[in-house]
């Protein structure tokens, strides 16, 4: 008897467990690691994914590819599952051999801006390994109670005296020199060394009408304070968040055309986590996490995805009517060559120290 | 820190870094004005700074040594500090937010109508000193009070005695034997100073390089590791040296 009900007891425990074990199993969210730009990091855009799907998505920030790639080396294979990126890295960091093939048919090209899809960037060798998924532009962000749209349509009205004291420019010597190169009728593509004198001497120009240098945070700031009232390289990034505080607080693509910054959303070759990491590329780029990124509270750009569920007030601070005009009239991020870039940077150099 | 010396000996080419030893980033260093202009403005703010902290430390420090009750010393003590107990990034965003065209102090100034327009005091180089004396002068303060407070109240009361006027007990008996806790405090407030990136950066308007911002240019914007790396020996090199003279002063005090 004894005997008995000892090995029912033992028989109950392991069924227990069992089904403590079971239950482990099937309720332990997976996690994913996401390397990304802050817009990312935003708990409203991943709260529905995570949820749907039981899983929690740390997000790692960065800001500059540089940076990432350096958090990415000093990682171990498998720690990163989903990687975001400007586009226009894309290339170099497939021949680093980091993301892994993506399937075209996962994705909705169809409902895809017009020229966002970059083919030459996002595929390489007739591969997929990135997925567009916002754009935004380097371009003029205003304060329009004080400056009016029509003048920032012109560019070259950056250069006005009537302007003095009252810009600050982001400091990012790529898309900024890029604008400057628009201004002065040279395509960022066609950019070359020789260039570079007369896009030294416009920005030095520039200069005495320049209060701030500085990045996102610090540029909004000085406009949000009123300490500038005009931001050289902002753009929706800057002004999108400060909306709802201030809606004077505005932006343009001047006439003589911008740069257009894509990011892009891809999987890591070596993720253990495929299948996860591709579902939660594809929540991304659907209309609803379309809609969730572009308002990010960290900052706010155009979806990839002409379906985001995007109120109107939301478009219309984005400039969403504008679009077709803007993306044709706009160059995408020209990245320079080594040598190139090196010259670029120590003309900005002297820019910030001038 | 001797891999960042041996990566200051490398070159950066191109997207690759070339590893053959060379003094390539050292020779840009000292043949481009950029640089040596980001030098001799970090020298410039620092000092700018030290000596400011000290000369609003030291009397704040001797007051609490010798002319508050000791029931009180602990609680301003505390309040000195309070300043560390808020983040360095929201403090300096705090002093870009007072000193702004729309802020606290050009308000009053227009108020009492010291100017009739805005003045221009964030994005400035007087806005990175000010953050930087805000924060020092406390960390200053500490040093200096705890010198004092090591001072024998019979020193100061013998020279007294022996005919010597307050100013005169001062500047030769406590300012020399406080000299320990300016020394520290100073080369504190140096080396806390000279390798800051925040504060320039976001009250400084980006208007002109600091040493470290231009070492942040290199690593953040081209990923210039090598050409970073020797601009951060060099800076080492320069603590080191403030270091050893700050150790000479204080070896011949304890003479």
């Amino acid at each position: 008897m004894k005997t008995h009900r000892r090995f029912a007891q033992l028989i109950g425990m392991l069924m227990a467990l069992m089904l403590i074990a079971a239950a482990c199993g099937e309720g332990t969210p997976t996690e994913l690691n996401a390397l990304v730009w802050c817009d990312h990091t935003d708990p409203a855009l991943l709260q529905p994914f995570e949820e749907a799907n039981n899983v929690t998505v740390n997000v790692k920030d960065y800001d500059g590819t540089g940076v990432a790639l350096g958090l990415v080396e000093q990682s171990e294979p498998g720690d990163w599952d989903v990687f975001v990126i400007d586009s226009v890295d894309v290339p170099r960091v497939v021949e680093a051999g980091l993301l892994a093939e993506l399937n075209p048919d996962d994705y909705p090209w169809d409902d895809f801006f017009a020229d966002v899809d970059l083919p030459g960037t996002h595929y390489q060798n007739d591969k997929l390994y990135a997925v567009p998924e916002k754009f935004g532009y380097n371009t003029i962000a205003f304060n329009g109670d004080n400056v009016s749209v029509d003048a920032m349509r012109d560019v070259e009205s950056l250069w006005d005296a009537e302007y003095d004291g009252r810009i600050a420019v982001y400091d990012y010597y790529i898309p900024v020199m890029e604008q400057v190169a628009i201004s002065l009728g040279i395509k960022p593509s066609d950019l070359t060394v020789d260039d570079l004198p007369a896009i030294e001497q416009r920005l030095m120009d520039l200069k005495p009408h320049v209060t701030v240098i500085g990045d996102v945070v610090t540029t909004q700031t000085a406009l949000a304070t009123g300490e500038v009232d005009i931001i050289v390289g902002g753009g929706e990034f800057v002004t999108g968040v400060l909306n709802a505080e201030n809606p004077a607080f505005d932006w343009i693509l001047p006439n003589q055309g911008g740069i257009r910054w894509q990011q892009a959303i891809g999987v890591f070759a070596d993720s253990e986590k495929q299948d996860m990491a591709t579902k939660f590329v594809q929540y991304i780029v659907s209309p609803e996490g379309q809609a969730r990124l572009a308002t990010s509270s960290c900052y706010w750009a155009m979806p990839a995805n002409s379906k985001a569920t995007l109120t109107d007030a939301e478009k219309s601070i984005l400039r969403w009517d504008e679009q077709d005009g803007f993306v044709g009239n706009s160059h995408p991020y020209f990245i320079p060559d080594g040598d190139l870039d090196a010259a670029m940077l120590d003309v900005w150099t002297r820019f910030l120290q001038g | 820190m001797g891999m960042v010396i041996a990566y200051s000996l490398f070159r950066r080419v191109g997207g690759t870094i070339d590893t053959s030893p060379s003094l390539y980033n050292y020779r840009r260093i000292f043949n481009e004005p950029v640089f040596l202009d980001a030098l001799q403005n970090s020298l410039e703010v620092v000092l700018i700074t030290v000596v400011v902290s000290i000369l609003v430390a030291y009397p704040f420090a001797y007051i609490l040594a010798y002319r508050v009750s000791p029931r009180w010393q602990r609680p301003l003590l505390l309040l000195a500090v309070l300043p560390f107990w808020t983040s360095y990034v929201v403090r300096s965003y705090s002093w870009l937010l007072v000193l702004a065209k729309n802020g606290v102090v050009n308000g009053m100034m227009q108020t009492t109508g010291l100017t009739s327009d805005p003045v221009s005091l964030a994005n400035t180089r007087l806005a990175t000193v000010i953050g930087f004396v805000h924060f020092f002068t406390m960390l200053v303060s500490l040093t200096i009070y705890a010198s004092l407070t090591q001072i024998p109240e019979s020193y100061r009361k013998a020279a007294r005695d022996l005919g010597a006027s307050a100013p005169m007990t001062f500047l030769r008996v406590t300012l020399p034997l406080s000299m320990p806790g300016v020394v520290v405090g100073a080369f504190l407030t140096f080396v806390l100073a000279i390798g800051d990136f925040i504060t320039p950066q976001i009250l400084g308007g980006g208007q002109e390089l600091l040493l470290p911002q231009a070492i942040m240019l290199q690593v953040q914007r081209r990923g210039d590791f090598p050409l970073a790396a020797a601009l951060s020996v060099l800076l080492l090199l320069i603590v080191i040296a403030v270091y050893a003279v700050s150790a000479k002063r204080l070896t011949l005090e304890q003479k």
